[in-house]
């Protein structure tokens, strides 16, 4: 077998058997079935609550209020309240109401309220109040000027409003919002695989460093190809995990209960009319991304002595991937700005970037071609100087570690000086 | 035979080894000595292909050594390092399979190593949890399970207890016996005396002596009078040919700078009274090696 798949098995069965590794996978696994059955969990703990609130006065609004809350279908019980406001306050303390309303006429004839709770936070049953009231309020301005429930209904249907593109090849609209969701997740994929499999990487390698163990390794199997088995066994162990990840994401959404309002929540993961294209370049800009990083990462991890100076190091390769995180955000509504064009062709910022305007616009072939190969070409110059560095670096000790080590890494990697 | 022709390492201006020659003979044990930073790791290094020499060749059996020939070398570095959280027998298969060993012969011979370590119980203990001492044999195995063909020892005896160096050396021999070339480094001269046939001294890079340690023992020349008498020894100080004297509790040591003088000597401590013992004896490795690498120093 292969030296690299000896280092590239090894590093994927050691970490896969881990207990941090085990653990943050089932935790994640938890978050998305919160996340998918979100909607079911809350309606199962409002379900058996209904808001009593107390209405105090006016009872020629007191019917149509009810009538009103009837038909917005709230769980909000009214009920006639006689006494006097001590005594509704009294009631609160005692738990037979849960609220009050004073309800009044104004001299214009009409309704006007005032909420009182034991504390406002709660803002939905004030909400669903105040709109009821709004409703009556329009309901008899309307009947006063001679407009009627017909004219009313009119007059508040909202505007038909389409946009169509009239670019060819332009995306739809339908198209335009699968893709940006699509964009969004794969961002935040992208984001956090760097962050995580990428710190991964360099942890590694300065883990094998500290323990001293490396030097056996490079006299056993060349430092590039361990470098690369540790890249390419970090991926598949992030591959891993997302397949399990997703598989269990999907598997909650088939027996998720389908009651509407879940199902309406998560419409937006319904990625039917992507063009297979979209995907392709998904999985293209995600593997270079992480490739770039994760060989970068490597290198600056070959330079650290000891694994609690890792972090120190891979700041500065973190901060790359959080700004082009950052450009991409704003690049989510407003994707033919200048930036987002240029900073597309920025090998660091590309993976993301230029995926955003590949999902958001139609960008002509030679445009990604171009920054394909100014990613790849960046990506192999790192991959070379990488190893170089990692060569050197290996064999280094010493009290600093900073980018300027990178330097005395080459050197001592290097024939002489 | 392993060669070392011209070989020269530098470090930007700092020379590292400089134009050193070596010979190595199969089947043989050979000594690298030096004090430090004299340049033996780099030599072992180079020789691994960790770093590229600067300029000369290194061959092995007439071969360039590269990593696709790395099932034959073995390799304990200075600085012993091993996985700590792993257990002692996956460390070994994962080091044994990157010298190109199938999983099964690596557990049988592990199995084997461990026994004759007298340690078979921690095949399945972290290394961590090992001694010192215990981890250095698990690093020992690690250099050797694959039976290699020339094996490089740098410091293998440091900070083992007597009892471990004597099972280390047993263990260095029997590979000898068993056709590995060796090639190791030490500060302690009494291992090198017991274990090498051949030997090299590196000062600063350069190589001070070089080749057969009796032969360096006998063309070294001085030689040492181990002496016990009942009076004050100052005044041999003054006889010609006596390089130093180095007084001891029960015996002194003076050295000469031939053998002829020794009868000078002899002659001259009967003359001034009772003498208990008198021994004519080659110098100690420990000598050559304080002569020519610490007058260097001065």
């Amino acid at each position: 077998m292969n030296k690299l798949f000896i280092v590239l098995f090894q590093t994927y069965f050691n970490r896969l058997k881990s207990k941090p590794f085990l653990i943050t996978t089932l935790i994640t696994i938890l978050f998305i079935f919160l996340i998918t059955n979100l909607p079911s969990i809350i309606d199962s703990f409002d379900n058996d609550e209904v808001d009593r609130v107390g209405v105090i006065g006016s009872d020629s609004y007191y019917s149509l209020l009810e009538q009103q809350l009837d038909l917005m279908e709230s769980d909000i019980e009214i009920t006639p309240y006689e006494g006097s406001e001590e005594e509704a306050q009294k009631d609160i303390d005692e738990g037979e109401i849960d609220s009050y309303l004073i309800l009044e006429s104004t001299p214009e004839k009409e309704p006007q309220g005032i909420f009182k709770a034991e504390t406002v936070a709660e803002q939905k049953t004030p909400q669903v109040l105040q709109s009821a009231l709004q409703q009556i309020k329009s309901s008899i301005a309307a009947e006063e000027a001679g407009v009627t429930q017909e004219q009313l209904l009119k007059i508040d249907q909202p505007v038909k409003f389409e946009k169509v593109a009239l670019e060819k090849g332009a995306k739809t609209e339908d198209e335009l919002d699968q893709a940006r969701v699509f964009v969004y997740v794969l961002l935040f994929v992208i984001y956090f695989s760097v962050i995580f499999y990428g710190n991964m990487v360099a942890v590694e390698v300065a883990a094998e460093k500290s323990s001293r163990v490396m030097e056996i390794l490079i006299s056993s199997v060349s430092p590039v190809k361990q470098m690369f088995g540790k890249i390419l066994g970090v991926a598949l162990l992030g591959l891993t995990q997302y397949a399990v990840i997703f598989l269990c994401g999907y598997v909650f959404l088939q027996f998720k209960d389908d009651d509407s309002a879940a199902s309406g929540f998560l419409s937006f993961l319904d990625f039917s009319n992507l063009s297979p294209s979209l995907i392709i370049y998904a999985v293209m800009f995600f593997v270079l991304g992480y490739l770039l990083y994760a060989t970068i990462l490597a290198m600056v991890g070959s330079l650290v002595s000891r694994a609690e100076e890792v972090q120190q190091v891979i700041l500065p390769v973190q901060f790359l991937i959080i700004i082009a995180f950052f450009i991409a955000m704003f690049g989510l509504s407003t994707p033919s700005a200048t930036i987002i064009t240029v900073t597309s062709y920025v090998p660091f910022f590309t993976p993301v970037v230029m995926f955003l305007r590949i999902g958001m616009l139609s960008v002509p072939f030679w445009e990604i071609a171009l920054s394909l190969v100014l990613l790849i070409g960046t990506t192999v110059f790192f991959a070379v100087l990488g190893a170089k560095v990692y060569r050197g670096g290996v064999l280094m000790y010493g009290k600093s570690s900073s980018i300027k080590d990178i330097g005395k890494a080459l050197k001592l990697s290097s024939k002489d000086k | 035979m392993l060669r070392l022709d011209n070989v020269t390492k530098r470090f930007g201006a700092f020379t590292a080894v400089d134009h050193l020659n070596l010979s190595i003979p199969e089947n043989e044990v050979f000594g690298l000595l030096g004090g430090n930073g004299a340049g033996k790791t780099t030599t072992f290094r180079m020789l691994l292909r960790l770093i590229d020499q600067t300029d000369g060749t290194i061959t092995w059996k007439g071969n360039d050594i590269s990593y696709n020939k790395s099932h034959l070398i073995g390799y304990l570095p200075e600085e012993r390092g091993l996985y700590p959280k792993m257990k002692v027998k996956e460390q070994l298969i994962y080091l044994g399979k990157l010298r190109g060993m199938k999983k099964e012969v690596i557990e049988v011979e592990t199995r084997k190593w461990l026994e004759r370590f007298g340690v078979p119980e921690n095949a399945d203990k972290k290394v961590e949890d090992l001694s010192k001492g215990n981890q250095q044999k698990i690093q020992f195995i690690a250099a050797v399970i694959h039976k290699p063909e020339l094996l490089i020892l740098d410091e293998p005896f440091s900070g083992l207890d007597p009892v471990n160096v004597e099972l280390l050396k047993d263990a260095v021999l029997d590979l000898k016996e068993k056709g590995t070339t060796i090639l190791f480094s030490s500060h302690r001269m009494e291992h090198v005396e017991e274990l090498c046939e051949h030997l090299c001294i590196l000062h600063r890079g350069k190589p001070v002596v070089n080749g057969n340690l009796k032969e360096i023992k006998q063309s070294y020349g001085k030689k040492n009078l181990i002496v016990n008498v009942d009076f004050d020894l100052g005044f041999v100080k003054n006889i010609p040919g006596v390089v130093r004297i180095k007084s001891g509790v029960n015996h002194s040591i003076i050295q000469i700078e031939n053998e002829a003088v020794s009868q000078e000597v002899l002659s001259e401590l009967l003359n001034k009274g009772f003498v208990r013992h008198f021994a004519l004896e080659e110098p100690s490795l420990n000598d050559i090696f304080i002569e020519k690498v610490g007058a260097s120093y001065e």
